[in-house]
C-alpha cells in the first residue's frame, strides 16, 4: 500500500481549488538499471476525483507524469465542510484512495 | 457499425505495431486507453480519443516555464474559457511517448488543470481541448529544458 496523498482543498467564492500530492514512484519505463535492463514503466494510470460523493473528474496518466505527482483542479460550488475524494490506480493494479474536507 | 473482419483487421493492425515498438502490454485496464500513451505524435494521440484533426485556438491556454532547470519535474497547466469541453489532454511533443495526461472534464469542475510532467528534452508542449461537438483546439508552448528527466 503506497503512502498516503495530501490533499487540500481550499474554498474560495462559488468554488473550491484543490491541491493533491500524491506518493508514488512513477517510473517511465525508459530507464535502464545497473545491468542495462530496462526498469518497466510504473505509473498511476487511473485517477478520480469526487465531490461529496459524485464523480467530478477523471483522468488517464502515462508514464510522464512527474514522479510523486501533483494535481490542481476547481470545483464548482464546493464550499467549506464538504468532501472531497481522490482515488487512484496504477498499472500494478495497485489503489488509493484518500479523502479531505473543503476548509 | 463494425463487422467481425474489420474488428480482426484492426486489431492485427494495432497488435503489428505494438509488437513492433516492444511495447506489448503487460497489463490491461477496460478504463485506460493504453493506445493513446503509446502514440508518437500530437495528432495521433489526440486521433485516439476521437477528434480527426486538431486546430489552433485563442481560447485554450497552457501554463509553464519558458525554461525548467529540471526535466523531471516541470509544472505545466491547461485550461480553456469555453463551455462545453469534454477533455482535456497534456502533450510533450519530444517525449518517448507524446501523451502525458488525460483529464475527462465534467461541468462540475473548471475546465483548469495543473501537473508536473517529465520532460526529455527541450521541446513544444500542447494543451489540446476536446470538446463536446467533437472540435480539438490547441495551444502550444515552447519549453527549455537544461537537465532532462528521461534517462534518470
Amino acid at each position: 500500500m503506497a503512502d498516503p496523498m495530501r490533499i487540500r482543498a481550499q474554498a474560495s467564492g462559488d468554488k473550491a481549488t484543490v491541491r493533491v500530492l500524491m506518493s508514488h514512484e512513477m517510473e517511465s519505463g525508459q530507464r535502464r538499471d545497473a545491468n542495462g535492463k530496462l526498469v518497466p514503466a510504473w505509473h498511476i494510470a487511473e485517477v478520480t476525483a469526487e465531490h461529496n460523493g459524485k464523480v467530478v473528474m477523471t483522468a488517464e496518466w502515462g508514464p510522464a507524469v512527474a514522479k510523486n505527482p501533483y494535481l490542481q483542479f476547481s470545483v464548482k460550488g464546493a464550499k467549506a465542510g464538504d468532501k472531497i475524494a481522490i482515488s487512484w490506480k496504477d498499472n500494478r493494479g495497485d489503489t488509493r484512495r484518500d479523502e479531505a474536507t473543503v476548509s | 457499425m463494425q463487422n467481425r473482419r474489420e474488428t480482426l483487421r484492426q486489431s492485427a493492425v494495432v497488435a503489428g505495431l505494438l509488437a513492433s515498438t516492444g511495447l506489448f502490454p503487460q497489463w490491461a485496464h477496460a478504463a485506460f486507453n493504453k493506445a493513446a500513451f503509446e502514440t508518437k505524435t500530437v495528432l495521433d494521440a489526440v486521433k485516439a480519443y476521437g477528434p480527426g484533426s486538431i486546430t489552433e485556438s485563442k481560447d485554450v491556454t497552457i501554463t509553464g516555464p519558458d525554461i525548467a532547470e529540471n526535466g523531471a519535474v516541470v509544472p505545466i497547466g491547461a485550461s480553456t474559457t469555453l463551455p462545453g469541453v469534454k477533455q482535456l489532454l497534456l502533450l510533450v511533443e519530444k517525449n518517448p511517448s507524446t501523451l502525458v495526461a488525460m483529464f475527462n472534464v465534467t461541468d462540475s469542475i473548471d475546465a483548469t488543470i495543473a501537473t508536473r510532467a517529465k520532460m526529455g528534452q527541450s521541446s513544444d508542449v500542447f494543451a489540446v481541448a476536446i470538446m463536446a461537438d467533437g472540435r480539438a483546439l490547441f495551444a502550444k508552448k515552447e519549453i527549455k529544458v537544461t537537465l532532462g528527466g528521461c534517462g534518470g
